[in-house]
């Protein structure tokens, strides 16, 4: 789970990683009266997404007064802000964040996250803040300095002036940046964060460190036992229908494709998705029901699907282990009751209660192109899309 | 042959009275595993179907049974914990079935393991099985048939795809061990790999993997510098966004690492055939058997 740059520096302040004094805003009066609360006269305004490259697509602007904090407001508020991470559409500014100015001498990076290879958290820093550390990675890994954390002892001091020392930091400001990496870490650890970014941290030109953007990912297994990070879900930055799907613990992602899929396990889904565009077409959704599905789900399922317009063929790939064939037969034939299939359906059913599953489709009188195996399938349902599109 | 379970195996069940763990208790059971014993605590004394006599900790069914492997079904938040009650009591393999344990409670679970006897297979995993002998966990059954091709990989139904189209050729397996689809895991490719290679009645391997992490990566490389037996790999996700989670907590491309392509160019490198789609893993590990002169049917 994501959550916007605001939320973050408050978990921040609240585990004592300093960062700039800011109020977040929800109109442009709020986002004036949150400038008079600062000291000024420099006051950024900063739009509030859940996607990267916020500054270079115009949204983050600088102000030296009040009267150009109101106009920045007013441009950002309710913008499409593109960016690199958006899509060309562009995601909708609702929230704003108004923040001090800083004092910056220098711009460091700062990341903590999950080292899946070694099975411990990693603390990476470099001293190409504001950079993108993917492009640092590539380019010059030299310019990355990393310490792993031992889940049984938590970060050393040892390992925050390894860091420090190896950022180029001297004197006061070695002694904050251990703090700061241990009250990050205890943040991490606490909340169960699954990233924790800071481009660029910043040393001001008094030798303080300040965290001047942030940003957290959570672990989705840990929301149960995070219901204040959960209270942070912001459902506007999230796909209406991936929204949809999480409501009947569908696993959905959407994607720019023609060819609907539902499928059963997260593999399986994966490869359906691949082997579509292997025979021509890109695929609608990722969409996994699980293996505990109710023909109510599935229903739920093919409502969501077949609300994308560009959907032109629906592809049903069922390798039935847990979840038994009937039950994916029972749940198309309801939801071609309930919601009517206006669009041609390939189904293949393979595996647990497979006979009675097909004849439960051959005897419903619905128009389904059965499948042989997931290649007949897919060739099939990239066939079915095609002749769709040029009925249309 | 085959690895880690056959016939000697003594199966306890932690949450064996939960929906899912009765459920699947009984379906391996069916199939003929062993299970000696089931562990909810509070409920020890109990009988599970009038046969299994389930036990409050996983010591007192150890030291009372003798069972030597265990399957866990506990929700998530307690799941880690069950994993490290089953190796401090000595069980030597551990299968953890839950999906949806918080990565730090993995990652304490993992270290916990380090230095001692018992191996983890999972989380988040179908499990695994021997054909005609012991089954432990969620797979249906009755697709496998004996025989002498391993499969391993991180996605269930896939492993259930790729066993379907053996048992269609008339091609047994040895063993299909489910990895998991989890970030942190216990038994990763390259251990499956190890197995398979010294098991002398395994004779291919069927690897499944997936997008994420650097796994597949790994077991391309140990494959050409150790394996002595015909391998085909399949990969899915090769149309996955980068940034997005797929199903699975694993699957995902992050920081430049992790994408498809890279995973089957790294198979490729490495003299090993790569199945072009999922439809096509048998019959691509048959092509590559071939080649070496090994027929598998």
């Amino acid at each position: 789970m994501k959550i916007h740059e605001y939320q973050a520096k408050q978990l921040f302040r609240d585990f004592g990683v300093p960062t700039p004094e800011g109020y977040p805003a929800f109109s442009v009066s709020e986002a004036v009266e949150a400038a008079k609360r600062l000291p000024g006269p420099i006051r950024v305004v900063k739009s509030q997404i859940h996607a990267g490259g916020r500054g270079l697509g115009g949204g983050v602007k600088v102000c030296k007064t009040l009267d150009e904090v109101k106009e920045q407001a007013e441009r950002m508020m309710g913008m499409q802000l593109v960016t690199h991470q958006t899509g060309p559409e562009g995601q909708t500014v609702r929230r704003l964040y108004i923040e001090g100015g800083a004092d910056i001498a220098r711009e460091l990076y700062l990341g903590m996250l999950l080292d899946r290879d070694r099975g411990q958290i990693v603390l990476m820093a470099s001293t190409e803040g504001g950079m993108n550390i993917e492009d640092v990675a590539r380019d010059t890994p030299e310019k990355i300095v990393k310490v792993w954390v031992d889940p049984k002892v938590g970060l050393q001091d040892f390992q925050c002036r390894k860091v420090a020392f190896a950022l180029g930091l001297t004197g006061k400001t070695v002694r904050q940046a251990g703090k700061f990496f241990h009250a990050l870490y205890d943040l991490y650890v606490a909340k169960d964060c699954s990233l924790v970014e800071i481009n660029p941290l910043v040393v001001t030109g008094s030798g303080d460190l300040i965290a001047l953007d942030g940003k957290i990912n959570f672990d989705d297994n840990a929301l149960d036992r995070q219901k204040e990070i959960e209270a942070f879900r912001d459902l506007d930055e999230e796909d209406p229908r991936e929204v949809e799907a999480s409501r009947w613990d569908l696993n959905y992602v959407h994607l720019d494709g023609n060819v609907g899929c539902l499928v059963n396990g997260a593999g399986l889904a994966m490869a359906t998705m691949d082997i579509l565009k292997h025979y021509g077409a890109e695929p609608a959704n990722f969409l996994d029901v699980g293996g505990s599905a109710t023909a109510e789900r599935v229903t739920a399922a093919f409502r969501i699907i077949l609300g994308d317009a560009r959907v032109h063929a629906i592809f049903v790939n069922i390798f039935g282990g847990i979840m038994k064939c009937d039950t994916i037969a029972a749940g198309i034939i309801e939801a071609a009751k309930q919601v009517g299939i206006d669009r041609p359906l390939v189904v293949r059913l393979e595996g647990t209660n497979v006979e009675l599953g097909r004849k439960m489709l051959a005897e419903s009188g619905l128009a389904i192109t059965p499948a042989a195996d997931m290649k007949d399938g897919a060739e099939k349902a990239v066939a079915a899309a095609r002749a769709y599109a040029a009925s249309l | 042959m085959s690895v880690l379970v056959d016939k000697n195996t003594r199966l306890l069940v932690q949450g064996i009275t939960g929906s899912a763990g009765a459920f699947h208790t009984r379906q391996c059971m069916a199939y003929g595993t062993n299970v000696v014993a089931g562990v909810t605590p509070g409920k020890g004394g109990q009988q599970f179907d009038d046969v299994v006599p389930i036990f409050d900790t996983v010591a007192e069914a150890v030291e009372k049974t003798g069972a030597n492997a265990s399957m866990i079904f506990v929700p998530p938040p307690f799941a880690a914990d069950a994993i490290m009650e089953a190796a401090d009591a000595g069980v030597a393999l551990i299968v953890c079935i839950t999906e949806g344990i918080p990565v730090l409670d993995m990652l304490r679970a993992k270290t916990y393991l380090q230095g001692k006897d018992s191996r983890l297979i999972g989380p988040n995993c179908p499990g695994i099985i021997t054909p005609d002998a012991c089954k432990i966990g969620i797979m249906p059954g009755h697709i496998h048939k004996a025989g002498h091709v391993g499969v391993v990989s991180r996605s269930g139904t896939l492993t259930y795809e790729a066993v379907g189209q053996l048992s269609a050729l008339g091609i047994g397996q040895s063993t299909c061990i489910g990895i998991g689809g989890d970030p942190i895991k216990g038994t990763d490719f390259i251990d499956a790999l190890k197995l398979f290679n010294d098991d002398p009645d395994t004779h291919a391997v069927i690897l499944i993997g997936e997008i994420g992490g650097s796994a597949e990566e790994e077991a391309a490389a140990w494959i050409q510098g150790n394996m002595d037996k015909p391998v085909a790999a399949f990969i899915a996700g090769l149309t996955a966004p980068p940034g997005r989670r797929m199903g699975h907590a694993g699957a995902i491309i992050s920081g430049g690492t992790g994408s498809g392509q890279g995973k089957v160019a790294a198979f490729e490198a490495a003299g090993i055939a790569v199945a072009p789609t999922p439809g096509d893993m048998a019959s691509t590990l048959v092509a590559s058997a071939k080649t070496r002169g090994i027929s598998l049917a």
